[in-house]
């Protein structure tokens, strides 16, 4: 039939069954999402705020607003990533004997893979990108990133990446293949639909982001430093921030790799990874692991930054031992690269292959081990304030302890034999990543929050916030320990032993509290803008802090500092505080600031296209939006139009402004 | 015993409490009788194991983690104590604002866990080696060595989607989702996989190996007591995957030979027809036996040959071994056929990958989650 050929070389396999129209709960949820975006549109157009946002945030190439994009990006996202835990949660706590739950395994299976895509690619990164990016050029005393422009479209990009997985919600459906889409599982025998392709492209363009991202923080640490800021005389945030990144760059492209070989395995038919004609499904789990070892420690290591930032804060102390915190990192920044075959030691690798990776594992935990001393003894005679930041300070502490030593067991290659892919595991790797980064990044929100907007979130939500984190991690993950070492398996959809039961029930209360942890920082946001009059903050340094960011006002002005700050000691700006540091109210001159472009955009949307298109195989939109992408990116090479002067007379009122005590309005 | 009615696997924590070690009752006694204590209640399979390897990976649990609560305890403690006194409204503490580098202290602090971990390195080391699932066992239970020229228990496992197949070559039958063991006799199981990879798993036996297609993995194990038990996939497959389990049996010797005479009298054979038609997708089979299989069935699941015509990855190797010049090994790029006419013809009817299609065969993407059976969720039989 040409009409139907005619038909599916315009739309591919696009048909009406890729929409959920027979589907309630879908399809009620994807009418709840149009109504609230068609609100949130007429809103905008109400209020006339579609120019401000496009000027002032979407084309911005100011660190600033992209860092607090990425931030907004991150919670977005993790109510998405949090709606499928409490699904899952519900579903582990019902199935049980003859029950099968509420969700068959199809869709069950899509839930977990979207949980764990989305809470790494889509919270977690997007979350320690912005903090690194809105913080480290203030520490640091720049101006701006390096490559502004290449911030831009790295912000896009993953949310691009992001709308393509929010895509497969209501248009063709998600992976069924578990986050790291396994070979040769995910290859195109057992897995034809459109879930895997969702995957792959939304990472792909994703990971693109995050890469140009990575080399931007790392060359803007590197070369943009205040006068005055040796390695060593480093916020070390700013420390963990580039052996974080440099670990980005390290291991993204070979995602990348393999996904793209994946990519030609599904539509050109090639054997990297599949079971015959010599292929290896190993050779993908190596890849995707030599990524994703490392990634964890590209997650973790400013996590533990921010944690020396506020410890040091709040302790009214130098940070105890920062040379020894500093070789620790980079101790840890290297071995994380060479410890990636523990995640499959049941392979049979042999025992001499296991014994090398299971210790070099372990010795992760010696400088890991360093870094707890020495936040612990910068607490030893210290004057500890109990604001939010360092309470969660203490919390990480009690609470990745234990990841840790479940993690260096599950490093012994033996035990691993019993509790690999256990639910043992899993509740190991959320102990780390909810004790070690998502509290370090609720805690980084707190902290710096006051220095974005200048208010302070409000604290009673905040406290919700903490303790609804706190119990609720440990009620929902101790007996998810436990069911573990009764040598439960992850990933099911259903449990025949109904005596296991219980500690599932329990678990799904642990999620609940944890969703009122949640409600609790979306409320601490929502409070604090109401209440931002009494939270307000003048000076710009509300905590009493030690580095440069404090030492210019709340918000910034786009050109953070009128005159670039000379550092003279570590905790550049509680020397310059206790030197008797007065702010200079003349002499100004004109700053040169990169100008915003919408290019970012456009590219970011064109790629978006592009991932739509070959996911449903529409090869000529494809090529339409390649070369639309080349056109734009040429095309962009000849925009000379990119920097402008501030002139030395909006400087000066800029800073008269703030030498006032008060600021009128808002 | 013929019992294969689903339920809770049984308690043995009285049988397993007296097989405890030497190393673990050290433990006991310094002080860590209360984690003892939750760790072996009578359904935490990991921590009760029956299989004696089972058994000494779960000392080996206890003592890393000893070892490691030694530093995990004091610093929780310091943790509590120093956030407490130190706390700002607390008149009585010292606060020393330059207190920011000791060199006795940074040595002390580098030191612990770097101590910890040498322990812990070489208990990893020797403990690899000596619980490496492909060597041989020495040894029945802790004493008792396995007695000169025994030949172990040989047991073929091929996981498909979404079963167990067991093929006991020496007793010439094979069963899905039942596996039997003799106890006190050590098993060597060669596994494979039809088509995912999987994780051949039984936590009370020996914890788990990769069962991955066209290669063969291998566990060997022993079953000190009689009893029941569940194995599972340990990893995520598909569709079926949390379905896909097996009854784990130990049975003394008269009971493992009444147990192949029962499987002998269920009568069938597994032959090619019956292998194919069983490595079709489906979930939550029952319990098969056959009294017979096919010579060489195991050889030809590993190297994906089962089918009539497809050519045997062992053979297609030597073949372009030959082709490409000798061993593979030899130099960069030896061992390969010049181009594609080198590749065998796959038997199978292949998936057309997604840029070569017309578009007739591109298919629908449906938004769907639910499978399309009326049966209910997943539900599948297996022919």
């Amino acid at each position: 039939m040409p009409e139907h050929s005619f038909l599916k070389t315009v739309f591919g396999r696009l048909t009406f069954e890729s929409f959920p129209i027979h589907e309630p709960i879908l399809l009620t949820t994807f009418i709840v999402v149009v109504v609230l975006g068609l609100g949130i549109v007429a809103a905008l157009t109400y209020f006339r705020l579609w120019g401000y946002l496009w000027k002032e945030w979407f084309t911005s190439v100011d660190h600033k607003r992209i860092g607090i994009m990425y931030v907004i990006l991150g919670i977005v996202m993790l109510l998405r990533g949090f709606a499928d835990a409490l699904m899952m949660r519900a579903q582990q706590a019902v199935a049980f004997g003859p029950n099968e739950g509420y969700l068959p395994s199809h869709h069950y299976d899509q839930i977990f893979t979207a949980h764990g895509t989305i809470m790494i690619f889509f919270v977690a990164i997007p979350l320690v990108a912005g903090l690194i990016n809105f913080v480290m050029p203030l520490q640091i005393g720049a101006r701006d990133v390096a490559f502004p422009f290449l911030n831009n479209l790295s912000f896009w990009l993953t949310v691009s990446g992001a709308g393509l997985v929010m895509m497969s919600l209501f248009v063709g459906e998600f992976a069924r293949t578990g986050w790291l889409s396994y070979a040769p599982l995910a290859g195109l025998e057992y897995s034809p639909d459109t879930g895997v392709d969702y995957y792959l492209w939304s990472l792909q363009i994703a990971g693109i982001g995050t890469t140009l991202s990575a080399i931007n923080l790392v060359a803007t640490i590197i070369k943009m430093r205040a006068p005055g800021m040796t390695m060593m005389k480093m916020p070390v945030f700013c420390w963990t921030a580039l052996c974080s990144q440099v670990l980005a760059i390290a291991i993204f492209p070979v995602l990348t790799a393999a996904f793209f070989l994946l990519i030609l395995d599904r539509y050109l038919g090639t054997h990297f990874f599949t079971n015959d004609m010599g292929g290896s499904p190993m050779m993908y789990w190596n890849m995707v692991w030599i990524w994703g070892h490392p990634e964890v420690y590209v997650l973790v290591l400013p996590a533990f930054g921010i944690y020396s930032e506020i410890t040091s804060t709040f302790t009214g102390k130098r940070l105890f031992g920062y040379s020894s915190m500093v070789y620790a990192t980079v101790v840890i920044t290297i071995l994380s690269y060479i410890v990636w075959l523990h995640h499959f030691f049941t392979m049979g690798a042999g025992a001499s292959v296991n014994s090398f990776f299971g210790i070099a594992t372990m010795v992760i935990s010696i400088p890991t081990g360093a870094k707890i001393f020495n936040w612990l003894f910068t607490m030893y005679r210290g004057r500890i304030i109990y604001e939010l930041p360092m309470m969660w300070v203490v919390a990480f502490m009690l609470t990745f302890v234990v990841g840790g030593m479940t993690g260096v067991l599950l490093a012994v290659p033996p035990a691993d034999f019993v509790l690999h892919n256990s639910l043992f595991l899993v509740a190991h790797f959320h102990n780390v990543i909810i004790g070690g980064v998502v509290f370090a990044l609720l805690a980084g929100i707190t902290y710096w929050f006051p220095k974005a907007f200048g208010f302070k979130l409000d604290p009673f939500w905040g406290g919700v916030s903490f303790w609804g984190w706190v119990v609720g991690y440990w009620v929902a993950w101790t007996p998810i320990y436990v069911v573990g070492l009764m040598g439960v398996t992850r990933r099911l959809s259903h449990i025949d032993d109904a005596t296991l039961q219980p500690y599932f029930v329990v678990a799904a209360v642990g999620a609940l509290i944890i969703l009122v942890g949640i409600l609790g920082t979306v409320m601490s946001i929502v409070m604090g803008i109401v209440r931002r009059k009494q939270l307000r903050d003048v000076t710009g340094d509300p905590w009493n802090g030690r580095t440069l960011e404090w030492s210019t006002s709340s918000p910034p002005p786009a050109y953070n500092f009128a005159f670039t700050p000379v550092v003279h000691d570590l905790d550049a700006w509680y020397d310059m505080k206790s030197r008797g540091y007065q702010r200079p109210m003349e002499g100004y001159r004109p700053i040169h600031m990169p100008r915003n472009t919408g290019s970012g955009l456009y590219l970011s949307a064109l790629a978006l296209v592009f991932g739509f298109a070959m996911i449903w195989y529409m090869w000529w939109l494809a090529a339409l939006a390649s070369l639309g992408l080349l056109t734009v990116a040429i095309g962009h090479t000849f925009n000379y139009n990119r920097d402008y002067f501030i002139p030395a007379d909006n400087v000066a009122r800029t800073e008269a402004q703030r030498a006032r005590p008060t600021v009128a309005g808002d | 015993m013929s019992n294969v009615t689903p339920g809770p696997p049984p308690c043995m924590g009285n049988a397993m409490r007296e097989q405890t070690t030497a190393a673990a009752r050290r433990l006991a006694r310094a002080g860590m009788i209360p984690l003892l204590l939750t760790l072996t209640g009578c359904d935490m399979v990991v921590m009760n194991p029956t299989g004696d390897i089972a058994v000494q990976q779960r000392d080996l649990i206890l003592i890393a983690t000893g070892l490691m609560l030694l530093i995990i305890v004091p610093v929780m403690v310091l943790t509590v104590l120093f956030a407490w006194r130190y706390r700002a409204g607390n008149p009585k503490a010292n606060y020393d604002p330059k207190f920011d580098h000791s060199t006795t202290l940074e040595l002390v602090i580098w030191s612990c866990p770097l101590l910890i971990i040498i322990c812990l390195g070489a208990i990893t080391w020797s403990s690899t080696h000596l619980l490496d699932p492909f060597r041989p066992l020495d040894r029945i239970t802790a004493g008792r060595p396995v007695p000169q020229g025994t030949r172990p228990l040989e047991i073929q496992v091929v996981a498909m989607d979404w079963k167990w197949l067991f093929i006991y070559p020496e007793q010439g039958i094979a069963t899905v989702n039942e596996l039997a063991l003799p106890v006190d006799v050590p098993v060597r199981f060669s596994i494979t996989s039809s088509t995912q990879m999987n994780t051949f798993y039984a936590p009370t036996l020996a914890g788990m190996i990769y069962a991955m297609p066209g290669m063969r993995s291998e566990l060997n194990a022993v079953l000190n007591a009689p009893g029941e038990s569940w194995g599972y996939s340990g990893n995520y497959t598909g569709a079926g995957y949390s379905y896909m389990r097996f009854k784990l049996i130990g049975v003394d010797s008269a009971g493992f030979d009444g147990w192949v005479q029962q499987a002998k009298a269920a009568g069938g054979t597994l032959a090619q027809g019956e292998y194919l038609a069983l490595d079709r997708p489906s979930e939550r089979v029952p319990v098969m036996r056959f009294a017979s299989v096919v010579e060489g069935l195991f050889d030809r699941a590993l190297n994906q040959c089962v089918e009539s015509g497809k050519p045997c990855a062992a053979d297609v190797m030597a073949r372009d071994r030959q082709r490409g010049g000798g061993e593979p090994h030899g130099h960069l790029g030896s061992g390969m056929p010049a181009g594609r006419a080198g590749s065998p013809s796959s038997g199978s009817s292949r998936t057309e990958p997604a840029l070569l299609r017309d578009p007739e065969d591109k298919g629908t993407g449906p938004n769907v989650t639910a499978p399309p059976h009326p049966t209910g969720p997943g539900h599948r039989t297996p022919y």
